[in-house]
């Protein structure tokens, strides 16, 4: 798939030790594999199966993703952030692809 | 010789029938539990799930999970083709053990997610989800 993007929002400042809300979605299909196509063939499956963010060097979540997750897969969860230090969201992708976005974030 | 009431009754079992194999079945949602839990037993209460009561488009239905303390959540859609729909793990860098997503729904039914609590626990919260249109396949 060509038209994978990422898109990531942060919060615009955070102070030390703050819990800060991350949103992030990314533009993909999710085929399911149990669509067919107008000749009766099934469509393969081709999904996000795996999305891990990663903070300052710490993992933050680590999720396993199936089929029933809609198109243009959507997560948001909440990071701790103690200091400085860049976010690192990476989609894998059931073709073996692997998309990576890294953000830095300044903690004031 | 067949009666109306006799093809009535045919049709009904036909129609039930067909309509079972679209479904995850309660054991195929009890055997997902049992691989996320090994087989421990699990309890009542302490996640809670947050999605619309009813959800006009089943392709894309918001749903959010909390279980305070929790590593890892399960979320499962009970009537769906397969149950499985995502699992968290919350590792040391979260600020929560929260998180959203939108998801598929195949019809009106139960969404249910299992907390993996860190002294090895599990705890259960089931909450019903009606679909107007359904999210699965074409």
């Amino acid at each position: 798939m060509s038209d994978v993007r990422p898109r990531i929002r942060l919060p615009r400042s955070a102070k030390a030790g703050d819990v800060v809300e991350v949103k992030t979605l990314i533009s993909h299909n999710m085929e399911t594999g149990l669509r067919r196509d107008g000749s009766g063939e099934v469509i393969p499956r081709q999904i996000i199966n795996r999305f891990t963010c990663e903070y300052a060097g710490k993992t933050v979540i680590d999720m396993d993703l199936q089929p029933a997750i809609s198109a243009n897969p959507y997560v948001e969860f909440d990071v701790k952030v103690e200091g400085s230090g860049d976010f690192v969201f990476t989609w894998y992708d059931d073709n073996g692809e692997v998309y990576t976005e890294t953000q830095s974030f300044e903690v004031g | 010789m067949l009666t109306r009431r006799d093809t009535m009754a045919l049709g009904l079992g036909a129609a039930a029938v067909t309509l079972v194999p679209g479904m995850a079945s309660a054991s195929a949602v009890d055997e997902a539990i049992a691989a996320f839990t090994g087989g421990a037993s699990v309890s009542e209460g302490g996640v809670t799930i947050t999605a619309p009561e009813i959800a006009e488009n089943g392709n894309t239905v918001p749903v959010e999970v909390d279980a305070p303390g929790a590593v890892a959540i399960l979320l499962l859609a009970a009537g769906n083709p397969t149950p499985g729909v995502a699992t968290f793990n919350f590792s040391e860098g979260a600020g929560s053990q929260r998180a959203a997503t939108r998801i598929r729904l195949g019809g009106t039914q139960d969404v249910v997610a299992v907390a993996k609590m860190p002294d090895g626990s599990f705890q259960q919260a089931a909450l019903e989800v009606k679909v107007t249109i359904g999210g699965c396949g074409g």
